[in-house]
């Protein structure tokens, strides 16, 4: 472990800390209770058809699963990429990036049909031709690799510390699957207009980037403000331009595969209904401006410089944009009906042919705040626990040579 | 079924042994409806055979309601209590097609076209949508956990997923709540060497038989006035064929 910096628990005892955590398990107990009520019931309680057949609980489960791969990069440009003043903060990235992705499985696991049957694919049932299956392991693997990377971070013997830079590089490479595999689940499906496409998998990965870094700004700032520690520019002002500039990549990627399927005549349909249509306002409004131009002006304005206002806003507006990418795409791609007779009107009592509305229930939006909930819990009460955050992230330990001008 | 059904059904397939040879309907000149063989119970399920449909729209005045009715009867599915229209299971609907340019109509129906390589069944993770060797495609109830991915990936929206607790269900048709199923040519039926519900409800139009078998009626209708797939851009060579399209 390179890092100098002195780890402890965090030691607030107080009504905040415990009311953080009391409101938090009530949320987690509101999911639980909804998944409850849809397990018993089925789906006919949800907003979810045989249209949209993945609805907000999977909005909630892909955005999670995506930050958590992204919550990990903080911690890996520390090791892979040397970067010292990113060191500090691999511990918590690390392990915000375990929480995130049990959060975003436990709701996927929650949503399904047949749970019961999930026991079965113990038995060897796996199917290694579908991206699911790998993603099973992959998520898996990525839990003990994040679980052995936290060890080789926080030992004092030498063996452990010794694993930590290789460690660090299969963590990264091992996300590079991961969220590959995640844009996949959609970037692999033929038969809908909106997904089939190799883009998925890059523009995934870079907007794991963005949700990850923002979530870790966000944990970053409020711990320290909580706990009363000290939070220095040098780091975070780091974190503060990787954001702008991982959104600004993710807009490249939308943007070459919006001019891509607008070339494509096939296409024009499903782009004008994203672009100009039922789903504009959110494209638009919700993953441009809000997810993407305000964050990028609040963070690269000269007149904001070190606000830390500005950047709580910026991230909190990217995670926002996160959600309505991921809406976007899941729930965009559903309504939009299949193809089967190109330039053809069509229609049948099974929704041939028309755009399929989703409103989701009150259930299932709740199981994806309860997965939500669930991962800051688990940091929140991990902080107790276990020595994850710096004492001091204040610029003379970062980063002594730090000038801020 | 009754007494006088099954009284009819043997007395009907005796005629058939008489015959010496299987049930042969005309449907055009040179073109016979089936010639299907029960497999035996104790046999395995045979890739020798690859069972597969022929649609004649120009023969379907009903549009292929008549088709739907039997399949709702063969399978019941449609009559989820709880389940709103959106998410009540339907195994084969009437497509109706009114192309843009030229106005021209027609309506169609639509179901699992059992492709040779079905989308649906790549995406599953544990197995449960699967292809038998004969070529049937069908969900195992046993093993799919409801994940929803094969609807994700099936390009004709053949497929259901039950949205509510069943009672009653058929006992040929395994259904249950929180599984995914679509129409599986009536194995059932196809086992027991019948036709599928729906073509016995439209004999006039529908033919179903043996792709492999280059002899068989639905192969020579094929071969000689060939039969168009939907979407056949993806390549996934479908069991499902259509004349009128």
């Amino acid at each position: 472990m390179a890092t100098k910096a002195i780890f402890s628990e965090v030691k607030n005892n107080g009504i905040g800390y415990w009311g953080i955590l009391g409101l938090l398990g009530l949320l987690v107990l509101g999911g639980l209770a909804s998944a409850l009520y849809m397990e018993h019931h089925g789906h006919y309680v949800t907003g979810m058809n045989n249209q949209i057949v993945w609805g907000m609980p999977h909005v909630f489960a892909i955005f999670l699963i995506v930050a958590s791969s992204g919550a990990a990069n903080v911690a890996t440009v520390g090791t892979v990429f040397g970067k010292k003043v990113y060191q500090p903060l691999g511990r918590l990235s690390a392990f915000l990036a375990a929480a995130l992705l049990i959060g975003g499985l436990l709701i996927l696991l929650l949503d399904l049909g047949d749970m019961a049957h999930v026991i079965e694919m113990g038995y060897g049932y796996l199917n290694f031709k579908s991206i699911f299956a790998w993603n099973m392991i992959l998520y898996s693997g990525f839990i003990a690799i994040l679980a052995v990377y936290l060890w080789t971070m926080m030992a004092r013997s030498k063996t452990p510390r010794s694993l930590y830079y290789p460690v660090g590089v299969l963590n990264m490479i091992w996300r590079f699957l991961l969220t590959m595999g995640t844009g996949s689940i959609l970037g692999w499906l033929v038969a809908r207009q909106y997904y089939d496409a190799a883009i998925l998998a890059p523009l995934f990965i870079i907007a794991s980037y963005v949700f990850g870094t923002a979530l870790n700004i966000l944990l970053v700032m409020a711990t320290y403000k909580l706990t009363g520690r000290e939070l220095g520019d040098a780091v975070l002002n780091r974190l503060r331009y990787s954001l702008a500039i991982f959104i600004a990549l993710t807009m490249f990627f939308e943007f070459m595969r919006h001019l891509t399927n607008l070339y494509a005549t096939e296409h024009h349909g499903i782009e004008a209904f994203i672009l100009s249509g039922e789903f504009s306002g959110m494209f638009w409004f919700g993953e441009v401006f809000i997810g993407a131009v305000v964050p990028m002006f609040l963070i690269w304005c000269r007149f904001l410089k070190n606000n830390r206002t500005a950047l709580a806003t910026a991230a909190i507006l990217a995670v926002l944009g996160g959600f309505f990418f991921v809406y976007v795409n899941l729930i965009g791609g559903q309504s939009y009906p299949l193809i089967m007779f190109p330039n053809a009107e069509v229609s049948s009592s099974y929704f041939d042919g028309a755009v399929n509305q989703y409103s989701s229930t009150f259930p299932e939006f709740m199981l994806g705040v309860g997965g939500f909930a669930l991962s800051i819990a688990i940091v929140v009460f991990g902080m107790k626990i276990l020595r994850l955050t710096p004492v001091s992230l204040a610029d003379s330990v970062v980063d002594p040579h730090y000038k801020n001008d | 079924m009754n007494n006088i059904d099954s009284y009819r059904r043997r007395f009907l397939s005796g005629i058939g042994v008489v015959a010496g040879a299987t049930a042969a309907v005309s449907i055009a000149p040179g073109v016979f409806l089936r010639d299907v063989q029960a497999k035996p119970a104790d046999q395995p399920i045979s890739s020798k055979v690859r069972w597969g449909m022929l649609i004649d729209i120009n023969k379907l005045e009903d549009g292929g309601d008549a088709c739907i009715a039997a399949c709702k009867k063969e399978h019941g599915w449609g009559e989820e209590e709880h389940s709103n229209d959106e998410q009540k299971a339907q195994w084969i609907r009437k497509v109706k097609v009114t192309e843009k340019l030229t106005g021209h109509s027609f309506s169609l129906p639509v179901m699992c076209q059992h492709c040779e390589t079905p989308p649906c069944v790549d995406v599953c993770p544990t197995g449960a949508s699967m292809k038998r060797a004969d070529g049937i495609v069908q969900v195992n109830k046993h093993i799919c956990i409801g994940c929803r991915y094969c609807m994700m990936a099936c390009p004709y929206k053949a497929r259901s997923f039950v949205h509510e607790t069943l009672i009653d269900q058929l006992p040929d048709t395994p259904r249950g709540k929180g599984t995914v199923e679509s129409c599986n040519m009536c194995v059932n039926r196809v086992d027991e060497g019948k036709n599928p519900a729906c073509v016995d409800a439209a004999p006039h139009a529908l033919l179903f038989g043996d792709l492999n078998d280059p002899e068989s009626p639905i192969s020579q209708a094929l071969k000689k006035y060939g039969g168009s797939q939907i979407r056949a851009d993806l390549g996934l060579n479908t069991g499902v064929r259509y004349w009128g399209i």
